[in-house]
């Protein structure tokens, strides 16, 4: 282990060590924590300026509830979920069939396809504005929940085929081999043996995809329009411009729009960090 | 399913079954391909064609595009359009500085890279700022750079300046030096913007590193403090040579999160104060959609350069998993 285990050395440096963990976390969660005390200040204590020491009073309840009284957050963020989990489902969903394909079958093309895809997912957004959102608005899309989950799913494919894609490789290919001698049809090899094998990655694809489809921004102002189909993060920015100066509200709202990716970490740590590393850290 | 049955035994299955292994892998990969085709793969093209037209994004009664072809003429005028160079330099700046993230993600790392008690539940909460939204992080650091009230503005009033209370009780502050408004400033404007993106993208790294120092060879360790290697010599010659998988998905990472910047600049500055801290992909979106009506043919024009620019990493990247998948038979 590197660097050496702090429980080696002197008592003193242990202690310090853990007595200084906390404090280190706390700087870097500073602007969390600023954040937040702001969310639960009353509007007076923003008025007079009272911006960093301790709160007069304890107004939580009353500006979370005057965000939701306010604005239209309720609906950003019912429009967040309906957005969020359509395209998690779908892409990977797809990418399972996918990356079954590219991993399992020895054909020529299945490198190629796979770089395909690879590469799909980490052009710029910017190559893609134009196309898309002139497809959206010759087919009615524009403007619409169903079309930012259409964009999402098919461009998350390719992240996501390329997780399943290297994750199915991984696995034992023996397994499937047998089945096959056994006469197993292979859309039956796919559902019976691999898929309860792929669970622990369809379980960090979703986190994954559930935090970057919820943080989205860019799409949001390209497909969207009027209030009706925006997401929490476009919302948040046209609370911003209604709650000038309002920054308890604006706080607030920060904060739930923050919260749904950070409980799905929470919930499912382990399986996001697997996510992140694109499978390819071992 | 679509595709349940390949053994009914007719003649028609007697061929199916023949080739089965030949033709699964396409009824399998077929909506996945196709729909990352539409949607992904024929607008690339489709932008990079769209870049020597100019277009307004309108169409004609009988349903024909507006658009008209104007050869290289869009690539001539960003040759000459000091916005774009403004942009292109800043995309440098977001390239060069953001990779501050990769040390500083494995310095904290190493510095969190122990067992003691309740370790697994600060590990998590230093990642915590890649999992919010950089809509939300733009606006914290927007707010905390702001001269009146912020965290900047408040420690500025605490060196700088004096508080006097007039008749009324009111109180105001004579300073000796006004404080820095970060955000409007065309010179630093953009290194404010990229210090609150580092936020995140530190946590991102950190985590890889994490999981790489996880893995690394507890003999080799053990081999170099037999060999006398210790501290930075350890790390350089010993540990760092293991973590290259973190190393590289760490840089790609960043890469890419550099060139997509994008939220912040939306949230905090929208690419001002005049123009000092657009970067392409902000630019192009500018361009494209602008309230002056649309310009989607310019628009694709910095959209294929961004592209190209992208390309560059891309390839890398493909080409470095293409010695591995060699590797592996």
């Amino acid at each position: 282990m590197f660097p050496k285990p702090i429980e080696n050395s002197s008592a003193t440096v242990r202690t310090g060590y853990q007595a200084f963990v906390p404090v280190a976390l706390f700087i870097w969660l500073l602007p969390m924590v600023a954040i937040f005390m702001t969310s639960v200040r009353s509007a007076e204590d923003i008025n007079s300026g009272n911006v960093f020491g301790w709160p007069s009073e304890f107004a939580l309840v009353e500006n979370y509830i005057a965000v939701f009284e306010r604005s239209q957050a309720a609906m950003y963020l019912m429009n967040s979920f309906m957005i969020t989990i359509p395209s998690v489902v779908i892409s990977v969903a797809l990418a399972c069939l996918a990356g079954y394909a590219l991993a399992i079958y020895r054909f020529k093309w299945a490198l190629p396809l796979f770089f395909l895809f690879v590469a799909g997912n980490f052009v710029p957004y910017q190559i893609l504005m134009v196309p898309v959102r002139d497809m959206s608005v010759q087919v009615g899309l524009y403007d619409t929940i169903q079309g930012q989950v259409f964009f999402h799913a098919a461009f998350q494919t390719g992240f996501c085929t390329l997780f399943m894609r290297n994750f199915i490789k991984a696995l034992p290919f023996d397994l499937i081999e047998s089945a096959r001698i056994e006469g197993v049809s292979e859309p039956k090899i796919f559902w019976y043996v691999v898929i309860p094998l792929m669970r622990p990655a369809i379980a960090a694809l979703a986190v994954l995809i559930f935090t970057f489809v919820w943080n989205d921004f860019f799409w949001a102002n390209v497909l969207t329009q009027g209030e009706s189909a925006k997401p929490i993060t476009a919302g948040v920015r046209a609370l911003n411009g209604q709650f000038v100066n309002n920054w308890h509200l604006v706080s607030a709202a920060s904060l739930l729009a923050a919260l749904p990716p950070v409980v799905m970490f929470f919930l499912m740590q382990r399986h996001f960090i697997a996510g992140l590393t694109l499978g390819a850290v071992k | 399913m679509a595709f349940t049955e390949t053994r009914a035994g007719t003649q028609k299955t007697s061929w199916l079954a023949k080739n089965k292994l030949n033709i699964a892998p396409w009824l399998f990969l077929a909506p996945a391909l196709l729909y990352f085709a539409i949607y992904v793969v024929v607008p690339i093209f489709e932008s990079i064609w769209l870049s020597f037209y100019e277009w307004n994004g309108l169409y004609r009664a009988d349903g024909t595009s507006t658009a008209s072809w104007v050869g290289f003429e869009n690539y001539v005028k960003l040759w000459d359009d000091p916005k774009f160079w403004i942009s292109l330099k800043n995309n440098v700046l977001w390239l060069v500085l953001y990779m501050l993230a990769v040390p500083a993600g494995l310095f904290i790392a190493l510095f969190l890279n122990q067992k003691t008690p309740g370790m697994r539940l600060y590990k998590s909460l230093f990642f915590f700022p890649f999992v919010i939204s950089q809509v939300v992080v733009g606006l914290i650091f927007g707010w905390f750079y702001n001269p009146d009230f912020g965290v900047v503005g408040t420690i500025w009033k605490a060196l700088y300046c004096e508080e006097t209370v007039n008749i009324l009780g009111n109180a105001t502050f004579k300073c000796s030096r006004a404080a820095p408004d970060i955000l409007s400033s065309p010179e630093f404007a953009t290194y404010g913007i990229i210090a609150a993106g580092l936020w995140p993208q530190i946590a991102y790294c950190m985590i890889l590193y994490l999981t790489g120092l996880n893995n690394v060879a507890a003999d080799q360790i053990e081999a170099g403090r037999l060999d006398g290697a210790k501290g930075w010599k350890m790390l350089w010659y010993v540990v760092l040579p293991q973590l290259r998988p973190a190393t590289f998905i760490a840089v790609v990472v960043t890469v890419i999160g550099a060139l997509r910047s994008f939220d912040m600049i939306a949230i905090m500055t929208q690419g001002g104060p005049f123009g000092s801290t657009n970067v392409l992909a902000y630019y192009m979106f500018e361009t494209a959609i602008s309230e002056y009506g649309e310009r989607y043919g310019y628009g694709s024009a910095i959209a294929t350069v961004l592209f190209l620019i992208m390309l560059v990493y891309i390839s890398y990247f493909l080409w470095r998993m293409y010695q591995d998948e060699k590797g592996a038979h």
